[in-house]
């Protein structure tokens, strides 16, 4: 059962960002709901205010910025990224994950953001964000900040985002040439959240193919998306070989800190980094050589 | 404090006012007395309260009904013309795309929107479509073969 609150429905973001201001502690921001209402309706989360930014369409966008960047708007649906032209060559990924992500009543209705700031270490974007060098743009009456989307999630269910603070922005730098990314996640019904979700992204030397740059991000691996840096180490600087992958896999799984629960123990949990690691490493290197 | 709400469902609109923690489907439910839409496992995971708001399948369990506010609903009450069904309703009815039937309205509301978007969806897509329903009872083999004989042109909707 729901507890009571009152409703504010601000129609600009500065309105909504003086709301925030005005009610910190004591409200909570909703955007599609999709995992809140969750929360709400178990009683684990109780504001005296909602504040319903749903319908700020100031913020549901997305653009391609000067250097082949994109930028999208924290509002925008996952079903307009899934379904958007742009998410085309490097971005396809974004499409991909966005295409893995609950159901497609959740996607029509959920947002990006709204993910984001949920902070589930088993959301999809994440991770792929982490692996793309996402960064997430922030706004404040007092202004606004940019930060990765690395540094973004602090614990389980807990942001960098001050009580005051919005998610406004997420900008996804441009991807550079010989460069391929790919996701996946395992889980057991297909609109289920991620067991474990690996994304990578690799990008090659131009003449003469050596690995110059990788970014391993593991969803449900960790309180929070990780990157996994000494698996990364393993490849920067090589010839990236099907060998090398699955030693940056093993490595990897060495690096989580994953959690036993109802959907698999830590140990399995471990054991599938392993694998998709390996697996989707090859993808994404399948992707560069192409790019 | 009651909040007040504008929705247009199946074409009728209606003014309401509700306690701003009123989930779309109670709105629906215990409001407007439409009883179509089923309330399954009110934490967006059955899709039993899928409905089609402004164009897009949604599950009404999981929207705050001032989200919806201004917005147009479609419900399984509205897929009839009269008494004429809907074909989808109607290939579900031929090819026993239902045993106990609560989730044949989300799923229903599911393929109509699928169709809405992709009149020729490939069975994969179809699948794709009813992913977010789950059905305990036929195995969904039987929803894919009544969504593909109003794919392949099986029931010509009457005009």
């Amino acid at each position: 059962m729901i507890k009571d609150f009152k409703y504010l429905a601000p129609k600009t973001l500065k309105e909504a960002l003086t709301l925030l201001d005005k009610y910190q502690d004591d409200c909570k921001v909703i955007a599609g709901g999709q995992s809140l209402l969750v929360l709400m309706r178990q009683g684990l989360v109780t504001p005296k205010y909602l504040i319903d930014i749903k319908g700020l369409s100031e913020l549901s966008y997305i653009k391609s910025d000067t250097k082949g960047g994109l930028k999208i708007g924290a509002l925008t649906t996952h079903r307009e990224i899934e379904k958007s032209p742009k998410m085309r060559d490097g971005f396809v990924v974004l499409a991909e994950m966005e295409n893995r992500l609950a159901s497609i009543q959740t996607r029509n209705w959920g947002t990006i953001g709204g993910n984001l700031c949920h902070a589930d270490p088993a959301g999809d974007p994440a991770p792929v964000l982490v692996a793309l060098n996402a960064a997430l743009r922030m706004a404040s009456l007092n202004g606004e900040r940019t930060m990765p989307v690395e540094d973004f999630c602090l614990d389980y269910f807990e942001t960098a985002l001050e009580h005051n603070e919005l998610l406004t922005e997420i900008q996804v730098p441009a991807i550079p040439p010989y460069t391929g990314a790919a996701y996946t996640k395992f889980n057991v019904i297909e609109s289920d959240l991620a067991t474990v979700g690996v994304a990578v992204s690799v990008t090659l030397r131009s003449d003469d193919g050596i690995c110059q740059d990788v970014r391993i991000a593991l969803g449900a691996a960790a309180p929070t998306p990780i990157r996994a840096k000494k698996a990364e180490a393993v490849l920067r600087g090589k010839k990236i070989t099907n060998n090398l992958i699955k030693e940056a896999g093993e490595i990897a799984s060495t690096e989580a800190e994953p959690i036993s629960d109802i959907y698999a123990s830590a140990e399995y949990r471990r054991e599938l980094i392993k694998v998709l690691v390996k697996r989707v490493g090859k993808e994404a290197l399948a992707r560069a050589k192409q790019a | 404090m009651k909040k007040e709400l504008r929705l247009t469902v199946n074409g009728q609109p209606y003014e309401l006012y509700i306690k701003p923690k009123t989930l779309l489907v109670e709105a629906l439910r215990d409001q407007l007395g439409l009883t179509g839409t089923k309330r399954g496992c009110n934490e967006s995971a059955c899709g039993a309260c899928t409905v089609i708001l402004n164009g897009m399948a949604v599950k009404s369990c999981s929207i705050l009904a001032l989200q919806a506010d201004g917005g147009e609903v479609l419900t399984v009450e509205g897929l009839a013309r009269g008494t004429e069904l809907h074909p989808l309703q109607k290939a579900f009815l031929d090819y026993g795309a239902f045993q106990c039937g609560f989730c044949t309205p989300g799923m229903l509301m599911s393929a109509t929107a699928l169709l809405d978007e992709n009149p020729k969806p490939t069975k994969e897509q179809i699948k794709e479509g009813i992913d977010g329903n789950i059905c305990r009872c036929t195995g969904y083999n039987s929803i894919i073969r009544a969504v593909t004989a109003v794919v392949k042109g099986e029931y010509k909707e009457e005009k």
